[in-house]
């Protein structure tokens, strides 16, 4: 669904959930996770309803994904960075993540 | 005699104002409730929903008793708003802790339970001092730090804005007459009636009854009552929904069961309910942590601050007017906890016209008197 422009950076390297996934330098992680056509990144507490990243700027936090162990962060607000493990959220956070 | 319009006013649309609308209207009375508007300030929409029994009644044994009672009316108590209403107000009772950040807070905590337990006509409400391993087996996530706490197997909890909506929902279906942005400005006897003035008009009813939170100090003496109070602002932190991890509400920490932390059990001598006091909030986040250190990166949400309801004393006031038979005041802090009381003891003796002194001379405000004189 998501293209890319033109201008490329340096290739950074991340797993999403396990898997591999290829983002590039300045990303961010929500930007990358569309990028590889990942549809929803998390599911809400109360309903279970997917979501995923949409205002990109902060504001909504639908985008909340568990990064390098840390629950709840704003994908669109973290940069990627080589090796990060990001894993998809499931409903309530677990206190401690 | 003029026919009123109504056979009692219920001043204050509150959590103790409804609950003891609803009662009235269950003992068949026909009930207004007059209440300010959105902008009022309200306990009831910021209040921290427990339903609580440990260290209630020091410095007035019968408080103990009366809120035992309310505790165990509870269950029956959202039971029947659950079967008239559709809507359930999630009260648990799993018992709840109180606990100590070091071993002086633990001695401090064992000697106030002491000092309550000692005193003559208490009712032993089994609220036990633990240690740190003790408590552990009930809350595997406390902190190192922790030393111990009390455990009170009578202690529990609600969802409290849904036990607001819940009664409002539940008045409505009874017929109660709900008349939002009425603040009462002045009450007046009339014969054997009262006339209550607003700004919008006048309302007429052959009872009274103040339950106003805070403003009953004002308006108590209009009917030959009084009601001290001395508001104390506090503060509550809310975090993000989490799994469940605490099966037991903590006198400071709660998680509900939406799934939030809700922390905080501050108290400060403002009553501006406008605005948060930051250090307080972080010492309560940092209390909050050390008790649960799997916490410490969880986000927070929401902070607010409202104004408790408090009496002089802390205790509650239920007087009823010597020179204006047939007005009443409700009055006290623990309008979530006292709820059930309010809807099915003190509402029917309101109903029948005479406060039962069996129950509930205590806490008439003559209290006051007894230890100005003495």
């Amino acid at each position: 669904m998501f293209k890319r422009l033109a201008e490329a950076g340096a290739a950074v390297a991340l797993t999403v959930d396990g898997k591999p996934v290829r983002a590039v330098s300045g990303d961010t992680v929500a930007a990358a996770l569309l990028a590889a056509g990942i549809d929803h990144c998390r599911t809400t507490p109360v309903t279970g309803a997917p979501r995923a990243p949409y205002c990109l700027m902060g504001i909504c936090f639908d985008c909340l994904v568990t990064i390098d162990g840390v629950g709840s962060r704003q994908a669109c607000l973290v940069p990627v960075s080589e090796g990060m493990k990001v894993e998809t959220q499931q409903g309530k956070r677990e206190a401690g993540r | 005699m003029a026919a009123s319009d109504y056979d009692v006013a219920v001043v204050g649309g509150g959590l103790v104002g409804v609950a003891t609308a609803w009662g009235l209207a269950r003992e068949g009375c026909r009930v207004v409730v007059l209440d300010e508007g959105d902008r009022a300030v309200r306990a009831s929409r910021g209040n921290f929903a427990l339903v609580w029994v440990q260290s209630k009644g020091l410095g007035l044994a019968p408080y103990a008793g009366w809120t035992i009672r309310s505790s165990n009316a509870w269950a029956g108590f959202a039971e029947t708003l659950k079967e008239e209403t559709g809507l359930d107000v999630c009260f648990q009772r799993p018992g709840g802790f109180h606990l100590a950040l070091s071993e002086r807070e633990l001695e401090a905590r064992a000697n106030n339970l002491k000092r309550l337990h000692n005193q003559p006509g208490i009712v032993d409400y089994k609220t036990e001092i633990l240690d740190h391993a003790q408590v552990a087996r009930m809350l595997p996530d406390i902190g190192p730090e922790v030393a111990g706490g009390s455990y009170c197997p009578l202690d529990g909890h609600v969802n409290s804005l849904r036990l607001f909506r819940t009664l409002h929902t539940a008045i409505n279906a009874r017929g109660v007459t709900y008349l939002p942005s009425h603040r009462v400005e002045n009450i007046v006897k009339d014969g054997a009636e009262f006339r209550l003035a607003t700004a919008h008009r006048e309302i007429r009813a052959n009872r009274v009854a103040l339950a106003a939170g805070n403003a009953n100090m004002h308006l108590a003496p209009m009917v030959g009552l009084e009601c001290p109070m001395r508001p104390e602002r506090g503060q509550i932190v809310v975090t993000e929904r989490l799994r469940p991890f605490l099966r037991h509400p903590v006198v400071t920490l709660r998680q509900t069961d939406e799934g939030t932390v809700m922390i905080g059990d501050s108290k400060e001598e403002r009553t501006d309910p406008a605005g948060l006091t930051l250090g307080v909030s972080a010492t309560e986040a940092e209390r909050a942590v050390r008790q649960f250190p799997l916490l410490a990166n969880v986000n927070v949400v929401r902070t607010w601050s409202a104004i408790r309801v408090m009496t002089r004393d802390g205790f509650p006031i239920y007087d009823e007017s010597e020179s204006h038979p047939g007005a009443f005041t409700v009055c006290c802090h623990s309008g979530v906890t006292l709820a059930a009381n309010h809807a099915l003891a003190i509402a029917p003796m309101i109903a029948r016209g005479a406060l039962d002194k069996s129950l509930v001379a205590p806490f008439s405000a003559r209290r006051f008197h007894v230890q100005e004189a003495g």
